[in-house]
Parts: C-alpha cells; sequence; structure tokens
C-alpha cells in the first residue's frame, strides 16, 4: 500500500463523527477527553510521513500484506461469476483484523499509553489484540463474555500464550455485547494509561472513521489488483458484515466508483423471518448502541435484543455507523445471508478450492452466489466479483464439523 | 424555574445538602420498586431517582446492572417507568429520572418529555447523552418546562464543563471519579476539586454522586456539594436480604442514616 492512500478522503463524517444523521458520541463525559485525544492523534498521525511509513512496514513485514487476490476458476465456474477472491486469510492471525490492531497499537503507543483493552466475541480480534500487545510490548486485557469463554477455549488459551489477560463477563447475556459493555467501563475507570482497542468500525466517534482507515488498505490493494489482473474495476464487491470492518476496508476504495455495486452480507441467522439474527440494517431499526447511533436490533422499549449468528464473528446486535450511511444514501446494498447458505457456500469453496474459509467470510461467498445470476441478466455478461475473504476457517472446525455431522470416528 | 430548584432551595436555606436516592424502575417489581422508593422517601430522602433499567448501562457497576437486569427480566416497560415515576411523585418528593438514551429515542424524545410532565416527573439525568448530541432533548425539555442534568467528570476541560452547565437546567451531575456507579469504601479526592470548578463558572446546584454509601460519606460530600447521590448503597439493601419486607427495612434504615449524614456537613 503506498503511504498516500492511508489518509482520510471525503468529508464524512463531519468533524463530531456525524454520518448524516448517524454515527456521534453517545458515550459518558468522563470519556470525551480520551475520544478527543484519540481524535487528534489519529489525525496527527495520518498526516506524519513516519507513521504511515511504519504502519506500512509493519503490514507488509509482519502481517503478510498485500494479501493475495486470487481468481477462483472453478467456484467461478459454479457460480456464473467471475470471482476474485481478496485473500484476506493469508494475513498473519488468519483475517483481517491484523491491520487494525497494528495501526491502533501504533497509535497507543505514540499516545503515550501502556495498556490496550479490548473487547472479543468469538476470540478472533481477541487474539489478533494480544498479539499486538505482545508484539508492542502493551499490557493487555481481553474482556470476553462467559458463554464464549467456554464455547472458544482455544483461543482463550491463544490470548494467555500471547501474555493476555482474559476476563470472562458475567453480565447481562454473556456474550460480545456484554463484553464491550464491561471494555467500556474499564476504560471510564482507568482512561489515562489505557487505549481501548475497539475490534471493529463501530462505536463512538473517532473509532469508526479510525479503524476504516486502518482497514481501507484492503480495497486499496484490491482495486489495484482487479485493474492489473483482469484489466478493469469489478462489477460487484461483496463482503460480509457484523460490525463491518472487513466491509468498510474493501468498500471504501471503491465508493467513488459509480459502476462498482457494493454489497454487505448479513448475518441472517436462521432467517429474518424468525426474529433469530444478527442482521442489524435489514432487520434492525434506528437507535443508539455502544456509542453511535445506528442500526441496531432492538425491542419496543430500545432494550438491546439478543442476536443469532453460527458466525460468531457477525453474532453483534449493532453495526458500524457508515453501514448505515451507505444503507441510508443507498450507495451499498444489504442482504441477509441465512447460516444454511452460508454454510453451503463454506462448503463449496472448500470442495472446489481448497480453501476452508471463515463462516463470516462464508456470507460473502454465498451472497456473491445469490447476486450472480441477477448481475448477469442485468449486464447482459458473466459479471466480476470481488468477494472479500476476511477470513480463514481453523478457528471455525469444530462449529462446521458439528454442523455437518463429520465430527468422530465414522462419517 | 427548575422544578427541582425549589428543593435545592430548601436545602440550601437549611445550611444542608439535598439527599437523592437512586432505584431502577421495577425492581425488585414494579410495585415493590414504589414501596421501596415511597419507603426511601419517608425516611428522609429528599429526591427520588428513578431509573430506567437497560439492558446495556456502561456508566453503572455490578449493583445497578443486577437490579437493572432483575427488572427487565421481570418485564418491566417504560410506559411502567411513568406509572412509578407518578406513584412516587405522588409522595410530595420531587421526582428526577435516570436514563440511558436509546429507551427515550425508541419512545419518542418529544412523546417522553409530555408524558414525563403529565407523570409529574422533574427532568432527566443523561449519562450517555452530551449536549452536543442533545437537539432534540433541549427542546422538548423547554416545550414542556423540564429539568436537564448533564454530567461532568474530573477528565472534562474547563471549555467543556462550561458548555455542559450552560445546557444543564436544575442540577448537573458531577461524577465524584473516573469510573462507573457503585459504592466505595471512600470518597474521591477528585470531587471536592470538580465541584469547585464548576461553582466558578456556574451557581446552578451540584450534586456529586458514585462512590457514597455511608452517612459519614454523605457528611463529607454534604460539605462541598448541594447534592448527594446515592444509588448502589441502597440498592443492596434489596439486593441482599431474604424479602421485600426485610429489604425495605434495611433500606430504611440506611436512608435514615444517609438523610443523618447530610444534616451534619463536614466542612
Amino acid at each position: 500500500m503506498s503511504a498516500d492512500a492511508l489518509a482520510t478522503t471525503g468529508s464524512h463524517p463531519d468533524a463530531a463523527g456525524h454520518f448524516g444523521r448517524l454515527g456521534g458520541r453517545f458515550v459518558p463525559e468522563a470519556l470525551v477527553a480520551a475520544l478527543d485525544e484519540l481524535t487528534e492523534a489519529h489525525r496527527t498521525a495520518m498526516a506524519d510521513e513516519s507513521f504511515r511509513a511504519e504502519f506500512a512496514a509493519l503490514l507488509r513485514d509482519y502481517a503478510g500484506t498485500p494479501s493475495l487476490l486470487y481468481p477462483a476458476e472453478r467456484l467461478s465456474a459454479k457460480l456464473g461469476a467471475r470471482v476474485l477472491l481478496k485473500r484476506e486469510d493469508l494475513n498473519h492471525t488468519g483475517a483481517h483484523k491484523v491491520r487494525n490492531v497494528l495501526g491502533q497499537a501504533l497509535l497507543t503507543r505514540r499516545m503515550g499509553k501502556t495498556r490496550v483493552i479490548a473487547e472479543t466475541g468469538a476470540g478472533q480480534h481477541g487474539v489478533a489484540t494480544a498479539t499486538a500487545a505482545a508484539l508492542f510490548d502493551l499490557e493487555c486485557v481481553v474482556y470476553m463474555g462467559e458463554v464464549d469463554t467456554e464455547r472458544q477455549a482455544l483461543n482463550v488459551a491463544r490470548m494467555r500464550m500471547l501474555g493476555a489477560t482474559v476476563v470472562p463477563v458475567t453480565t447481562g447475556s454473556r456474550t460480545l455485547k456484554d463484553a464491550m459493555n464491561e471494555a467500556m467501563r474499564d476504560w471510564v475507570a482507568n482512561v489515562d494509561g489505557t487505549h481501548y482497542l475497539i475490534g471493529t468500525a463501530a462505536g463512538p466517534h473517532p473509532f469508526p472513521s479510525l479503524v476504516r482507515d486502518f482497514v481501507r488498505g484492503i480495497g486499496d490493494e484490491a482495486r489495484q489488483q482487479c485493474l492489473d489482473q483482469t484489466g478493469a474495476l469489478p462489477d460487484a464487491v461483496a463482503a460480509c458484515v457484523g460490525g463491518g470492518s472487513n466491509a468498510l476496508g474493501i468498500f471504501h476504495a471503491f465508493v467513488g466508483d459509480p459502476d462498482v455495486r457494493l454489497y454487505g452480507f448479513e448475518a441472517g441467522g436462521d432467517g429474518l423471518a424468525t426474529g433469530r439474527h444478527a442482521a442489524s440494517i435489514t432487520g434492525g431499526s434506528l437507535g443508539v448502541l455502544h456509542g453511535a447511533r445506528t442500526y441496531v436490533l432492538q425491542d419496543a422499549d430500545g432494550q438491546t435484543v439478543e442476536s443469532h449468528s453460527i458466525s460468531a464473528g457477525l453474532d453483534y446486535p449493532g453495526v458500524g455507523p457508515e453501514h448505515a450511511w451507505l444503507h441510508d444514501t443507498g450507495r451499498a446494498s444489504y442482504l441477509p445471508v441465512t447460516d444454511d447458505e452460508a454454510m453451503a457456500a463454506f462448503e463449496l469453496l472448500c470442495r472446489t478450492e481448497g480453501i476452508i474459509p471463515a463462516i463470516e467470510s462464508s456470507h460473502a461467498l454465498a451472497g456473491a452466489a445469490a447476486i450472480a445470476p441477477k448481475l448477469a441478466a442485468e449486464l447482459g455478461r458473466e459479471p466480476t466479483i470481488l468477494v472479500n475473504l476476511s477470513g480463514r476457517g481453523d478457528k471455525d472446525v469444530h462449529t462446521a464439523g458439528e454442523y455437518f455431522g463429520i465430527l468422530g470416528k465414522e462419517q | 424555574m427548575s422544578r427541582i430548584g425549589i428543593a435545592f432551595e430548601k436545602a440550601r436555606a437549611e445550611g444542608r445538602a439535598l439527599l437523592v436516592g437512586c432505584m431502577p424502575a421495577g425492581f425488585p417489581t414494579v410495585e415493590g420498586s414504589i414501596a421501596a422508593m415511597t419507603a426511601m422517601v419517608e425516611a428522609g430522602v429528599d429526591v427520588i431517582e428513578v431509573e430506567i433499567p437497560y439492558s446495556d448501562p456502561v456508566m453503572d457497576g455490578p449493583v445497578i446492572q443486577k437490579a437493572s437486569d432483575i427488572a427487565l427480566a421481570g418485564g418491566v416497560r417504560t410506559a411502567d417507568t411513568l406509572r412509578i415515576i407518578e406513584a412516587v411523585a405522588a409522595t410530595g418528593a420531587p421526582v428526577v429520572t435516570m436514563t440511558y438514551w436509546n429507551p427515550i429515542e425508541r419512545y419518542g424524545v418529544d412523546a417522553f418529555a409530555r408524558d414525563l410532565d403529565a407523570a409529574g416527573g422533574t427532568g432527566l439525568i443523561t449519562p450517555d447523552l452530551i449536549p452536543e448530541e442533545a437537539d432534540e432533548w433541549l427542546a422538548a425539555s423547554d416545550a414542556y418546562g423540564l429539568d436537564r442534568t448533564f454530567l461532568v467528570a474530573p477528565s472534562s476541560t474547563d471549555a467543556r464543563l462550561a458548555m455542559t452547565v450552560e445546557h444543564c437546567r436544575g442540577f448537573v451531575y458531577a461524577t465524584a471519579i473516573m469510573g462507573v456507579t457503585g459504592a466505595r469504601a471512600q470518597t474521591s479526592d477528585a470531587a471536592p476539586v470538580l465541584v469547585s470548578r464548576v461553582r466558578e463558572v456556574t451557581e446552578i446546584p451540584v450534586g456529586v454522586g458514585l462512590g457514597v454509601g455511608t452517612g459519614a460519606q454523605a457528611g463529607t460530600v454534604g460539605g462541598y456539594a448541594d447534592g448527594v447521590i446515592v444509588g448502589s448503597a441502597l440498592i443492596r439493601c434489596l439486593l441482599d436480604t431474604p424479602d421485600l419486607d426485610a429489604g425495605l427495612a434495611a433500606l430504611r434504615t440506611l436512608s435514615a442514616e444517609l438523610a443523618e449524614g447530610v444534616r451534619n456537613p463536614v466542612r
């Protein structure tokens, strides 16, 4: 990635972090000073050539980017579309998330802070944060819902190996949203020396923009790779959306390309009609959660409703405000993908390309499969679809094995 | 004129701080919370702060979280909260409401202000709403003459502090410590500094919350603040006892101790 490509572009959000009516800061006053400090640190860092150069070097030498753009020919033949996979699954720690944690760890050091805290659902962001904390010699505390610590014991062990303290959260529904609440509480109490290394492009300003800036390399790289390999831009870009960092990361470079359609695929769980899903945009409503105004899953009284998805990384009842804004403005389209559709795509990629994807990314693959025939009809030719393969499926082997009933001695 | 201002003036004339006692609506039940708040008033609590239970209370420590969870599990709705406010306001004590912002947005800001006014509430304490995001609430509170209590913190800059108190009506809430709600062994050193910073820019009464749980602490905080806000310690009276009657008895005892505390300010 070129250093210049890291500079923030566009007029959104405004100075107070609003994307239209979305975003902003809905936080205790005690955190405002820290958010202001972070906003300023982010602004000056992005304008600082040495910061950008150091970030670029880390991404190249440590994280292994630019990640490959792979033309998946056998999958393409099955889908009736030319599918290009952005291989973020090949990054160090196995997902796009390494970009965000390295950027924020650099920023933590720049602010003179020595401790990072993070929330994690399945443990992927926790592992990534623990990794960056080890590399930067930062104290690291990860909040994880008690339910998740039991479901994801291996990731808990990984974080501990990397030197992090894992705190099981026993309040509320004991899952990701409660881990986020607990991280916020820690931050309010320890804000002087602590940076809250948030795991997605959500939360109060400046987090959505800051995280977007650190992951936007995905799209910047893919756009150039696409031009180099095919001589044209893709017809569509597909990504899964939980909080939304991988999707924003790949969308951002294409927002100014009007002919490139942007598709975000939300976790439809058992189906929107069942109420058991994690589709905040397509199945939620406007509200305030975790510091920002955005789409959330809530009941008639504004209480957060628990989300459901086979993919732990998408199992969150909110979404980053920039996605809500891209939805409101119509620049990007958001559609739900059910657990079953995602798992069918998971299996298809395993069998056609020899790649085991994360279940999160499988939602993007399933979505691409769903839009391929419509795009072909619309364009009158085979469409080119760029899919963000945001993570690898090692962490999902147990879940997928159970889903397909292939664990144990006999098949 | 602020609705709660009269109560502050009366306490000031008596040379003491106002005692504000907080309880989540619907904890342990709707009727139980009305009984608890009524008992608090009878035992000497001047102002009742009714907290609307919320699924994601980031400013609250474990005690209020647990009480909120119990209230929500019991099925309490925003409409129940308004009914509770009306019942407690009938005791004659001012009733202020503390709420995270999403339940109010969901209800409709103007509609909530209208119904809060009708129920006899004095206004809102908004722990996750800063004045910059509060346009709708500023308009609705003006329309219905409701008080607005925003928070200031030890980390607030002078400019933010001045801007925040300018938007307050009734009283301003000074968070004594950098942290969440919950009684602590020692009251904060940062609180008196924060209160004097507020006094430099405004005459509006200052309530201090976070960490007060005993009569002695209430006396200490009452020595420099206009209002002493107590939540977790009172709520624990109901959490730690086997039944509501025992809880109400414990609540009366602690309320009386705190009321005694604010009448013996340490200056």
